[in-house]
């Protein structure tokens, strides 16, 4: 990025993404610069980082995130990825990250079958990625989650291999809203530049439109650490 | 027109809570005696000319990389069906 203007943050839209206003908004409020990057667009437009939103990109038909991953920007996004640059994946963009193998494991329905819409309490189980870097380690946040295809599941060899390299990036807690498996609600890559969680951190990064906190009424702003991470990691780098 | 069916299921260790969901259901209208039920998913692919070994090898790698994931699906059958033979019109020896 250049030492003077602001590191830019591309945030794609697919057919069907819900919540790419609000990443958008979330990079604006850390200090970033939001790039709009367009599925069907095979550039990166010179962005530094690159978010995939959560939503419902193709009706989640086929499996959730699986036909998104085929868009010619996500080739882009894996090339880059593979490069070192930030990428964060939240909710169908978890799943889009999982469906090209750039995050391991998979999500499928929640074990209860209802869609689910809560404030929830994370743990920050690694604070030394691309997308945590401002948390303590062990810090627990609050951030909005809402899925149906939200249950993290992966073999027991997968997961014995995230949690010895330090690799589950956070954790539910109090409740393990949807099934997965060891309470696993996000996970890094090797580099820990690639980051993916069902939870929706831009949705808590304002007072007056996030969670119940302990500031105020709504006044919760635990997810914009997600965005100041990655333009400190962008400033360092 | 040669068909190509694929069936997909999700694998034996993964939970699936449609099936489960499904199983619970069947009792409470009278379906007694079914144990567990598991809830796959069937695709219909169709090919102009006859299923060729070339035809069916495609479906094959189609099955493999978008049709399923691996990690929580198999691909349990990849067949050359009649034309007669699609979703809504199967006959067997017991019912049409």
């Amino acid at each position: 990025m250049s030492a003077l203007g602001a590191a830019r943050v591309g945030v794609v839209t697919f057919p069907g993404t819900l919540d790419d206003r609000d990443a958008a908004r979330a990079v604006r409020l850390a200090g970033g610069e939001a790039v709009s990057l367009w599925h069907g667009d095979a550039d990166l437009h010179g962005v530094d980082a690159v978010v995939l939103p959560g939503g419902f990109s193709y009706g989640d038909y086929l499996r959730a995130g699986a036909i998104s991953r085929f868009a010619p920007v996500m080739e882009q996004v894996v090339d880059a990825a593979h490069g070192g640059m930030p990428v964060l994946g939240i909710c169908n963009g978890f799943q889009v990250l999982t469906e090209v193998h750039l995050l391991p494991g998979s999500m499928i329905k929640n074990d209860h079958l209802h869609f689910v819409c809560r404030e929830q309490t994370l743990v920050v189980e690694n604070a030394s990625t691309a997308w945590t870097n401002q948390y303590a380690q062990g810090q627990k946040i609050v951030v909005p989650l809402k899925n149906q295809d939200g249950q993290y599941v992966a073999d027991e060899h997968t997961l014995d291999e995230l949690e010895g390299e330090g690799r589950v990036a956070f954790r539910y807690d109090g409740w393990n809203p949807n099934g997965s498996r060891r309470g696993i609600a996000g996970v890094t890559n090797a580099r820990g530049n690639v980051v993916g969680l069902m939870p929706h951190p831009e949705h808590a990064v304002e007072a007056g439109f996030g969670p119940e906190s302990a500031e105020g009424h709504k006044a919760g702003t635990d997810g914009l650490g997600f965005f100041t991470s990655v333009l400190a990691s962008l400033v360092s780098a | 027109m040669g068909r190509v069916v694929v069936d997909v299921m999700p694998k034996p260790e993964i939970l699936d809570p449609q099936g489960k969901a499904v199983a619970g259901a069947l009792p409470r209208l009278g379906f007694d005696g079914f144990v567990s039920v598991r809830q796959g998913k069937r695709f219909e692919l169709e090919v102009e000319g006859d299923v060729t070994p070339e035809v069916l090898a495609a479906a094959q790698r189609a099955a493999e990389t978008v049709l399923s994931n691996p990690v929580i699906e198999d691909v349990v059958r990849v067949a050359a069906i009649e034309a007669d033979a699609i979703a809504g019109t199967i006959v067997d020896g017991t019912h049409a």
